[in-house]
């Protein structure tokens, strides 16, 4: 299992030269991108159960057909003043590879918005804003049209503070 | 290729511990009046193969040392020696030995080389004191004189013809003519004729075959053991080479397609005779018993099962496949005139998900004999090192249980036999004093009792001493002197940590830790151990485990419109709060009077961090739970259901959650969390709850008020 999931890490991570493909969502106003080939699937927001003593920011976990799958709120994550969920709200449900092992997490964003085609060189990496804001997420930046996409690295993302995985063994421990 | 070669070694590993298995139980089973000897040829088989296997994947010390021990079997198995207690002892010894060898190859751990050495010498001194009429049995030699039945000869020839799919079968023609090269002198002819050009070939098909002279003093033995591996997967001939004429010799490369398949089938035949010893290795190798679960080293999580619990789950499966296409038609053109048939249907439809989880369930379970198999061989050795004459009677071999449970229960019942043996059984001596038999008897039964496991272990000794656990339990300051205490009350106090009855700490049993380590582990898995004793007559321990970890017992509660599920088993009692009962003690920390009891409540909204919309207390319910010797009383809003939950896992995609041991699906599809008792107790300890000062005041004036 753990090796199939680096190989397929691996693959994914090896179509660097071609053109990726990355689905946009808009979160506070802004485009964020991930790449597709991560999306399982898109779903509207449904209440989830929520986990005691976890940050605000995880909202809970939901039964994705008989799976349990964490979501994780990214406007919450990122600091962003949480707004009223609306019938735009979705939830993308994502495979992230960490530590050899592979997950599936959801996460909440205000719309799906696009699917974009995008050069890995015209991928800039993020400015150095200093302390100022936490860039240690974002893949890399792209202009697309007249909009400026923000790519994130999921695998970072989903894998930082409350939501790492703190080693094989306690993770196996049960 | 490596890595290959990794797999099959774990496979050769798991084999081997099976083949161990059976020879262990093989050599305990030896009547020794009339042996058996079929019995003797199970357990030469089992060393063979391992020996074999050994060899192939160059565990020399292995090979050798399986090597004497089959000697030896051959020598039995032939009737040139009369079996003896002796060599019973060093067979058995030798499994020992044979088995941590194999521990240690398998952890790349060095050998032991003085328990190997004493077992080698002992292995010589009985092999020489009876085989002398044989003639300077040198160990080389010897294997072909215990297997040869054809004399050695100085050349060969042989015809390696593989079928097709060899290479999936995971063998490689080199590795095998490297091998016979080792043997003596090789001349080796490729016949491509069958090889498609380039483009049309298949590299994952083998079209080649081989004719090979070998010349050497070789046995025809040594040469169809380097072919084991492919035994069935090739055609194979071997011939004495002096008997084939030059003309003769060229013959098969010049055939035809059609003369060499029909020879085939004749070497087929011919070699069915040649090469039988193989096959019935194999036969020996393929059919259970096996007792991997049981293994402490064997982390490989595999599983045998029987190929009648696949047929009936693929019937199920059938069934179920049906039930859709009848719905999924009811449902395509529905009006309510079919509305009887989509109630029959759903009805249907029920009941083959229920098949199916039953089926599947059952694919996990095992016959409890895994773990009994054990202890006819642990009875064995220690009623001789301590004196004593026991009989173990097993009983119920055949009951089923989840293979994880089974996997967990073996250390703590080995316990528990050992202490039967030790402090249960009497010596012979003190037992015909007694006017009992002289020989003690240990009782091992399973049955099923609901949806619980009960395993009992029996003796028919001297009954638990209530004298002696009484004052050892006041002298651990574990009751007080003018404790009234039942009967049961005292067997109890065994359980409880440090306790250990024996005058003398021996070798087998009364280390002090123990008791209470068993039942830790037996509640671990959600079971119970109790134990019942009559002097004089013996003590029963039981222990009670639920079939499988996958399914669980719960309780549905409600805490601030969350729910939560209470492992049943936790569950000591539920009761409606009564205010006058609540005690708050210093720090906030809250007691309850229950009966002459107080225990600690837990607030599960505080506890969980959730925001109660309401604190008062008398409302709620209190949910009296037991964890590790410690009941506490956790606070929820309401009881709803009970009911049976697959459990979950949140790590898979999350990560272990202080106080959570799992998830659920409930019927509405929604996740409900399972509570760990003793996680959720641990943690509570830690985040003791502050009740803000104005409560605490509030609280104190009320009960001035009611005072």
């Amino acid at each position: 299992m753990s090796m199939s999931a680096v190989t397929e890490a691996e693959v994914l991570n090896d179509q660097s030269d071609a053109a990726r493909q990355y689905l946009t969502f808009m979160l506070a106003g802004e485009e964020y991108g991930v790449d597709i080939l991560r999306v399982q699937e898109i779903k509207g927001w449904d209440s989830v159960t929520e986990i005691p003593n976890t940050p605000d920011y995880i909202k809970g976990v939901i039964n994705l057909r008989g799976t349990i799958v964490p979501i994780v709120d990214l406007r919450q994550r990122f600091g962003m003043n949480d707004i009223e969920y609306g019938p735009t709200t979705v939830v993308i449900v994502l495979k992230v590879y960490a530590q050899e092992r592979s997950r599936v997490m959801g996460i909440v964003v205000d719309a799906v918005s696009d699917v974009y085609n995008v050069d890995s060189e015209a991928l800039q990496p993020p400015p150095d804003f200093g302390a100022l804001v936490d860039v240690e997420f974002v893949q890399g930046l792209a202009t697309v049209g007249e909009t400026m996409l923000i790519a994130l690295d999921i695998d970072k993302l989903l894998n930082s503070n409350e939501l790492q995985i703190l080693d094989e063994a306690t993770a196996s421990n049960d | 290729m490596a890595l290959d070669m990794e797999q099959f070694l774990q496979i050769f590993f798991e084999e081997s511990y099976e083949g161990l298995d059976i020879m262990e139980s093989g050599l305990l089973n030896i009547d020794f009046g009339a042996l058996d000897s079929e019995s003797i040829n199970a357990i030469f088989r089992a060393a063979h193969s391992i020996k074999g296997g050994a060899g192939t994947f160059g565990l020399m010390e292995v090979a050798d040392f399986t090597h004497l021990m089959e000697t030896l079997l051959d020598q039995l198995r032939s009737g040139q020696r009369q079996i003896s207690q002796d060599d019973v002892d060093v067979l058995l010894e030798s499994v020992d030995c044979l088995r941590s060898m194999l521990d240690e190859c398998k952890e790349k751990a060095p050998h032991d080389q003085e328990r190997i050495a004493g077992l080698k010498a002992r292995f010589n001194v009985l092999l020489d004191g009876e085989s002398s009429q044989e003639g300077a049995p040198q160990s080389e030699s010897q294997n072909a004189g215990g297997e040869a039945s054809t004399p050695n000869q100085a050349a060969w020839k042989i015809h390696f013809k593989p079928h097709s799919h060899l290479f999936q079968t995971g063998n490689d023609p080199v590795r095998i003519l490297r091998e016979l090269d080792t043997l003596g002198d090789m001349s080796v002819h490729l016949d491509s004729e069958h090889v498609p050009v380039l483009s049309m070939l298949d590299p994952e098909e083998c079209s080649m075959k081989w004719d090979i002279q070998l010349h050497g003093e070789v046995t025809k033995e040594q040469i169809v053991e380097v072919f084991e591996w492919v035994d069935g997967d090739c055609d194979l001939t071997i011939e004495p080479l002096e008997a084939l004429t030059e003309d003769e010799l060229e013959e098969p490369q010049e055939n035809t397609t059609e003369s060499q398949t029909a020879e085939a089938v004749e070497v087929e035949k011919a070699e069915e005779a040649a090469v039988q010893e193989a096959a019935t290795k194999v036969e020996a190798a393929a059919p259970p018993p096996k007792k991997a679960a049981a293994k402490s080293g064997g982390d490989t999580a595999s599983i045998r099962v029987g190929i009648d619990k696949v047929d009936a789950l693929i019937n199920i499966v059938g069934e179920l496949v049906i039930t859709q296409s009848m719905l999924s038609e009811i449902g395509s053109n529905f009006d309510m005139s079919r509305l009887e048939r989509l109630a029959q249907g759903l009805t249907q439809l029920e009941r083959n998900t229920r098949e199916l989880q039953e089926s599947v369930m059952r694919i996990r379970m095992l016959p409890i004999s895994f773990v009994f198999q054990r202890f006819p061989r642990m009875v064995r050795d220690l009623s001789r090192k301590l004196n004593k004459n026991i009989e173990l009677k097993l009983s119920g071999e055949q009951t089923e249980l989840d293979k994880t449970v089974l996997e967990k229960i073996g250390d703590p019942m080995v316990h528990l036999v050992r202490n039967a043996l030790d402090h249960g059984v009497e010596s012979p001596e003190e037992r015909v004093r007694k006017g009992k038999p002289e020989h003690g008897t240990v009782h091992l039964n399973a049955s099923h009792e609901g949806g619980n496991i009960v395993i009992e272990i029996s003796d028919d000794g001297a009954g638990l001493p209530k004298d002696k656990i009484f004052k050892k339990a006041l002298e651990n300051g574990l009751i007080d002197e003018d404790a009234v205490l039942s009967d049961e009350k005292i067997y109890d106090l065994i359980f409880q940590p440090g306790f250990s009855t024996a005058a003398e700490v021996s070798d087998v049993s009364g280390r002090g830790v123990g008791m209470d380590v068993v039942r830790r582990n037996i509640k671990e898995l959600g079971g119970n151990v109790e134990v019942s004793s009559q002097p004089e007559k013996g003590s029963t321990f039981t222990i009670r485990l639920p079939l499988t970890l996958a399914i669980l017992d719960g309780q549905l509660v409600e805490v601030e419109k969350q729910t939560y599920i209470v492992p049943l088993v936790s569950i000591v009692e539920s009761i409606q709060i009564k205010p006058q009962f609540v005690n708050s003690i210093a720090g906030g920390a809250e007691l309850y009077k229950l009966r002459d009891d107080y225990i600690p409540i837990v607030r599960m909204s505080d506890v969980f961090g959730l925001s109660p919309e309401d604190k008062r207390i008398d409302t709620s319910l209190l949910v009296v739970v037991e964890g590790d010797n410690q009941r506490v009383g956790l606070l929820v809003d309401d009881l709803l259901s009970q009911q049976q939950v697959v459990i979950k896992s949140l790590e898979t995609n999350f990560k272990k959650v202080e106080g959570i041991s799992g998830a659920t699906i409930l019927g509405d599809g929604t996740v409900a969390l399972i509570l760990d008792i003793n996680g959720l107790i641990e943690y509570s300890k830690s985040k003791i709850v502050k009740i803000p000062p104005d409560e605490i005041e509030e609280k104190e004036k009320g009960e001035v008020e009611a005072a």
